[in-house]
């Protein structure tokens, strides 16, 4: 585990899960989560946990998206916060 | 100097607290419902990096075994990458004896594993729900909703 590596990737973890909460437009909020459960993928690589880290990649980033955005889709695009 | 090691060397740590405490504001206090799921799963991840980072070792490599890697002379390099050498010592029985400490603990990824797979199918019915709301009510936003129901008791 590179520590300069790992910090890096937990400041834009940081920065994406703010993101993501803060934005009020839905389809990028659920891009933005996207985005945070790769780079928590990255983050589970780096510290060995490979078996995690592509399931997270394959179910976490890849199916969690994929749902938000069908519900975004059938709902409503606007959020009030 | 101690307080900056103690800081510095769990900042894994003082991040999960972070990340968990976003998600725990985000189902108590967003009205949209779609944003209290993506707060719940914040939070999910969140415990799930703390119990990945108990499992981390200094030093160590992927719990996968490099047995055979090490018997080859050619493949000496493959063999875990670690500051103390190779990942296997000679015993006296000539054969190769494996040292733990070089292998991330494996045991919290596998638990771990079960969590993600869980935390995708809470989702999916959490999402499930909020789409029967908005066929049922016409709105994913909480107060619209309580407000619906109210007038529809009175």
């Amino acid at each position: 585990m590179i520590w300069q590596f790992n910090l890096i990737i937990l400041g834009f973890l940081i920065m994406a899960a703010i993101m993501s909460l803060k934005v009020t437009d839905l389809l990028s909020a659920s891009m933005i989560f996207g985005i945070y459960s790769f780079l928590m993928c990255l983050l589970w690589a780096a510290m060995g946990a490979v078996d995690v880290a592509f399931t997270e990649a394959a179910v976490g980033a890849g199916a969690s998206t994929v749902f938000l955005v069908a519900t975004v889709y059938s709902t409503k695009r606007k959020s009030s916060d | 100097m101690i307080l900056v090691d103690f800081i510095v060397s769990r900042f894994n740590y003082w991040i999960y607290i972070i990340l968990m405490m976003m998600g725990l504001f985000a189902m108590i206090a967003k009205k949209n419902l779609i944003k209290k799921l993506i707060g719940m799963s914040i939070f999910q991840t969140a415990i799930i990096l703390f119990f990945v980072s108990i499992g981390v070792k200094e030093g160590s490599t992927i719990p996968i075994l490099a047995h055979e890697a090490a018997h080859d002379p050619a493949h000496q390099q493959a063999a875990p990458l670690t500051e103390k050498g190779e990942g296997h010592i000679q015993n006296g029985k000539g054969r190769d004896a494996l040292r733990a400490e070089d292998y991330a603990n494996p045991l919290p990824h596998v638990l771990m594993l079960t969590a993600i797979v869980v935390g995708v199918a809470t989702l999916g019915v959490g999402l499930a729900v909020v789409q029967k709301l908005h066929q049922e009510f016409g709105s994913i936003e909480e107060p619209e909703i309580l407000a619906k129901i109210d007038s529809d008791d009175g």
